[in-house]
């Protein structure tokens, strides 16, 4: 008989007029990996909390197993007492405690009400050699780079006697070399005997390293797949997911390239703290109206502080260069000057940087054109909303109605008001970073077809994005970037994954 | 597809006790002041209510409120200004030296204070917004100066009276036109004609926003809604209409508050000052002058902050050392009381006032019952705190 760790059978948790998880039913098994896949909203973290007792016993109806026994969770407490420990997206280190400190936070090496330092220290030493992590346990983890961080936060795992480890999108924000290390030391944990559920919107690391497959969608669970038994395609995982066949990832266009739209030469500038470090190096690249222009390069390669710059110099100190909208030099100097100029910058970190979250949907549609929706400095409400209304209906953004806070929405339909708020300023050319990011599958689709659209509509798109084949999928050129500079550049017809990695390699 | 179903949704209007439910937040602190008026007046045998105390209510916290709605803007804009209660002690001084010592005339003095006071204000807003300094430092550092600066331009020691005219700025009330003066007639009218007006303007709107296939307030509750405001509104003047009339810092402070409603709930300056304290990058990055929008708010505070000053000290009639001492202290209250949010791009005109309200009621319903300051202040205190508390549940059982 096999052995099973965790059992949730039929799961039901109601929020005030929201049915969010419906018989939800997960098994998982003792020691594998257990991957959890669903669309953003589709029910994954709201099961994850029950499970993990932040939603308590009777706060939900159903029943919870952990090695065969039903157990009743009123708080996090709880659930790690027996072993559950659920890593969030966003971390929860202290950045500045040291690693050694943050590892027993709420769990210190105690004798007497005062903590044993070199039991805590010698402690970390092993747990991070468990993790392989090669730092020193009193660096401050502020000082980490997010890869490492993870790190920390399955070793801190570790030190609570781990049996279950649920991480939720653990990769999202790493590096496609950091990602592979975690993705190993998934798999040494397993050999160890400890299970673990992961929640993740990459199919290439599921079929790296799952044993098992449950899909939720719609807050139901829709199938449950093994990975041993039965040969299971990536194409399979996301019909379950999206509840339709989507034979193409990336909608086709037919490119009508056009004059070129937008001319940046000379661009250097240099940090904005460190005055002697220069960013970005005499960059120059050209974008053509009805096209779709790539920026491939890893993090820190500078594809943020290039686009940022452009914006309104809203990165960098010591700006130099030119940069040319319709064949005339435009001065890009402020934010507001940028927009008139015809440019708008959807930023990488929506929630920080793009959207104003207690606002609602239509304030933060009009929010870059106010003046738009305006006469004599007064704002029509009507027209206002008429206008946030029609976004919602083109952009498809599930939402009741145009008065809903932004915060209540998941990650692709807040990325779909950004692009409304971009689109009504009525740029010329859109700089797109990472437009994708945290976002489902079947959303990402919507968002490939609204890029599409624009360009079709005459207007120039750059995107950025760390996902080599959206690139691919997506732009008629792509321009590599490495350390501050553009080391390459790729038409279409011939840009490839392997071509990419080896120009920033060989650069 | 599901997009249609929701969008014909939208259209058609929501329930009575669904919308109430889903504006708790909006309602809550109206009805929480109307529940204490009613208790007060119960417990002081209606003394609460009688015309002579109804005006002492609205001259006693005319410059609280009126500093309260500078203070929104500056907490919506997700800072908070410590100096106003030293800046309106000070402009007091400042009145009092040039009307006083120097017999300049009043037409003269309460625009030289006002200009004073935004100067103070655009000084203070200078440091915080292009420099970065924390609010909380800068208006401290204001505090104490001006605080100071008080003391020095009275040497210590009280000026006063003031002249007739400028006494007029507090302790006057509008003449009756139309009759003798009891019951004063054009207290009635003005009464009448601000009713009908919010009523006119109610109904323009809605039927303006119905045009467009809008319709998010439940019919009832909006004819429900506005009667009560008309009745409340005529009620108020006509019982003020029985002792003297219409003060004229009801007028200034009605002024105000329509003009600052305005320019939070429908112009772009203002919809740009929630975006900026809701989230400053987010703000920033959308093409709004950050800087110069806070610099502005705290300009703004600062002439309403002189404001205050000036009717303070028109209402005591002398300026002393000690005005607007810990005026500050309910100033800010009456901000969060009235549902504003801590950090910043959350808050209403309206709620400030409400909230200003509740604290004034109850010092002088307090008062009339004779409870000590000592108990005066544990009870406000808690109050404070009850309000967030209040402010936060509801939010927390929205998510």
């Amino acid at each position: 008989m096999e052995n099973i760790i965790l059992e949730m059978r039929s799961i039901t948790k109601t929020f005030p007029g929201v049915k969010a998880l419906d018989s939800v039913n997960l098994k998982v098994r003792s020691g594998e990996i257990h991957a959890l896949v669903g669309e953003n909203g589709a029910g994954k973290s709201t099961l994850m909390k029950v499970l993990s007792g932040v939603y308590p016993h009777g706060s939900y109806d159903g029943d919870i197993l952990f090695n065969n026994e039903t157990v009743a969770f009123s708080g996090i407490r709880d659930s790690e007492a027996k072993g559950i420990i659920i890593i969030h997206q966003e971390l929860a280190l202290v950045s500045l405690l040291s690693i050694a400190e943050n590892l027993f936070l709420g769990n210190e090496n105690v004798e007497g009400g005062v903590i044993n330092w070199p039991k805590t220290f010698s402690r970390t030493q092993d747990l991070l050699a468990k993790v392989g992590l090669k730092e020193s346990p009193s660096t401050l983890v502020g000082q980490l780079g997010v890869g490492k961080q993870q790190l920390v936060e399955i070793a801190k795992a570790l030190a609570k006697d781990v049996k279950l480890l649920i991480l939720d999108e653990p990769t999202a924000a790493l590096q496609e070399n950091d990602s592979a290390k975690l993705l190993d030391l998934l798999l040494e944990l397993k050999a160890q005997g400890i299970s673990s559920i992961l929640i993740t919107h990459k199919l290439n690391e599921i079929s790296r390293v799952a044993d098992s497959i449950t899909v939720i969608r719609d807050g139901a669970s829709v199938s449950t797949l093994d990975c041993h038994a039965q040969n299971i395609s990536e194409e399979d995982i996301i019909r379950d997911m999206v509840g339709r066949d989507m034979a193409h990832r990336y909608p086709a266009r037919d490119s009508q390239l056009g004059e070129t739209l937008m001319e940046v030469s000379g661009w250097n500038v240099w940090h904005a703290d460190a005055l002697d470090r220069q960013m970005l190096h005499d960059i120059e690249f050209t974008v053509r109206a009805g096209e779709v222009v790539g920026i491939a390069g890893l993090m820190g390669s500078g594809r943020t502080e290039l686009a940022m710059s452009l914006f309104g110099q809203s990165y960098g100190k010591n700006v130099q260069g030119e940069v040319r909208l319709r064949g005339e030099i435009v001065d890009l100097s402020t934010v507001p000057k940028a927009i008139k100029s015809g440019l708008a910058y959807v930023t990488e970190d929506r929630k920080e940087l793009g959207l104003i979250l207690e606002e609602t949907i239509q304030t933060n549609t009009t929010l870059a054109n106010l003046p738009r929706v305006s006469s004599f400095g007064v704002i029509d409400e009507n027209i206002e909303r008429q206008v946030s209304e029609d976004y919602r209906q083109a952009l498809n953004i599930r939402t009741p109605s145009v008065f809903q806070k932004v915060m209540n929405l998941s990650g692709g339909n807040q990325q779909k008001v950004v692009l409304s708020k971009w689109l009504y300023s009525q740029p010329d050319v859109l700089i797109l970073d990472e437009p994708t990011r945290g976002i489902d599958v079947g959303a990402k689709f919507e968002i490939y077809s609204i890029i599409n659209q624009l360009a079709d509509d005459g207007k120039g798109v750059v995107m950025i994005s760390s996902e080599m084949p959206e690139l691919l999928g997506m732009c008629d050129r792509i321009y590599v970037m490495n350390e501050g500079r553009l080391v390459g550049e790729l038409d279409k017809a011939d840009a490839s994954q392997e071509k990419i990695m080896s120009m920033i390699v060989k650069a | 597809m599901t997009t249609k179903e929701t969008s014909t949704a939208v259209q058609s209007a929501p329930s009575v006790t669904d919308y109430l439910k889903s504006h708790v937040r909006d309602y809550g602190m109206l009805i929480a002041l109307v529940v204490i008026m009613g208790m007060f007046q119960f417990l002081t045998d209606g003394i609460l209510m009688r015309p002579v105390n109804l005006t002492n209510l609205f001259l006693q916290n005319s410059y609280i409120i009126i500093m309260a709605i500078g203070m929104l803007l500056v907490i919506v804009a997700g800072h908070i200004d410590l100096s106003v209660g030293s800046v309106a002690g000070f402009i007091g001084a400042l009145a009092a030296v040039m009307a006083v010592n120097y017999n300049l005339p009043t037409i003269v003095v309460v625009p030289v204070c006002l200009l004073v006071g935004l100067i103070i204000g655009g000084l203070q807003g200078y440091w915080i917004a292009y420099w970065k300094i924390p609010a909380f430092i800068v208006t401290l550092a204001g505090m104490l100066v001006f605080r100071g600066l008080t003391l020095t331009l009275l040497e210590g020691q009280s000026i006063g009276p003031f002249p007739e005219s400028f006494q007029l700025l507090s302790t006057g009330f509008i003449p009756d036109v139309f009759g003798s003066g009891r019951p004063n007639i054009t207290a009635l009218v003005l009464g009448v004609i601000a009713a009908s007006a919010i009523v006119f303007l109610a109904a323009r709107s809605r039927a303006r926003a119905l045009k467009y296939g809008i319709q998010d307030e439940p019919f009832a509750f909006f004819i429900v809604k506005n009667a009560l405001i008309a009745i409340a509104i005529i009620y108020l003047s006509y019982m003020l209409s029985t002792y003297r009339g219409l003060p004229n810092v009801l007028i200034t402070m009605a002024v105000l508050i329509a003009i600052y409603t305005f320019i939070t709930n429908s112009t772009t300056i203002g919809r740009r000052i929630y975006a900026l304290g809701g989230n400053v990058k987010a703000a920033k990055l959308s093409g709004i002058n950050t800087e110069r929008l806070t610099f502005l708010t705290f300009a703004n505070m600062g002439m309403l902050a002189a404001l205050a000053g000036l009717i303070f000290a028109a209402r005591l009639n002398t300026a002393t050392p000690k005005a607007g001492f810990a005026f500050e202290l309910d100033v800010i209250a009456a901000v969060f009381i009235g549902g504003a949010s801590m950090t910043g791009g959350v808050g209403k005109v309206i709620g400030a006032v409400i909230g200003a309200f509740i604290m004034g009621v109850m010092n002088n319903g307090m008062s009339i019952l004779g409870i000590g300051i000592d108990w005066q202040q544990v009870i406000k205190g808690l109050v404070l705190l009850a309000a967030v508390i209040f402010d936060v549940y509801n939010k927390q059982k929205a998510r």
